[in-house]
């Protein structure tokens, strides 16, 4: 396994919820990576963004880990949950609150931080 | 022909029982795209899995680079007087 490889898939193996995104929190490049932290902001979710914009191979690594070929990816406790629809719905049906609260416990605080490759 | 031509023929041919299929072009731009799709295959799985056999479908035109965004809605779709 190449060493970036192995970096991404510690990122997804160690953080409570890691998120794959087109930017940084702070200056989204894509509507779709903003949707995803939007909802995952409003679940209460202890985020971990990776930008995948500086390099390239950051995306075909990480595509190659997951099986899934479109950004952002979310993973929870190293589980994929999805792409920007998937965590939209799961986040209005109620079921992203639950999953989060099975992963992480109530008593978890929405955060944002960022990780870099 | 339009852009979602060969998309929702790629479908149809995946998902041939589909009571609902549909892919909009949502920029006019022919490369961002909303798929809608309603079908048996769907039953049973999560989204995650779900959207996983639509991103087989359109494999090559996500590799290819003919779609550069791709929006995805799908529902199991339930016999007719089943309860879902």
């Amino acid at each position: 396994m190449s060493e970036l490889r192995e970096q991404i898939q510690q990122i997804i193996s160690t953080e409570p919820v890691s998120v794959f995104i087109k930017g940084t929190p702070q200056l989204l490049m894509c509507g779709n990576s903003d949707r995803a932290l939007r909802a995952l902001r409003s679940a209460d979710a202890p985020v971990t963004a990776v930008d995948v914009l500086p390099d390239p191979r950051i995306r075909q690594e990480l595509s190659a880990l997951s099986g899934w070929p479109t950004i952002p990816q979310i993973f929870i406790k190293g589980e994929l949950i999805g792409g920007a629809d998937i965590v939209e719905e799961l986040q209005a049906s109620g079921e992203l609150q639950q999953r989060l609260d099975e992963a992480l416990g109530t008593e978890r605080e929405g955060t944002v931080k960022t990780a870099a490759l | 022909m339009t852009a979602t031509e060969p998309l929702e023929a790629l479908l149809r041919t995946a998902f041939p029982d589909a009571s609902e299929l549909a892919v909009d072009d949502r920029t006019g731009g022919g490369d961002h795209f909303q798929v809608t799709l309603s079908s048996g295959r769907f039953a049973g799985l999560s989204l995650v899995e779900q959207h996983r056999l639509v991103y087989d479908a359109l494999a090559e035109p996500l590799a290819d680079g003919s779609i550069h965004e791709l929006r995805i809605r799908t529902r199991p779709q339930f016999e007719r007087g089943a309860t879902p």
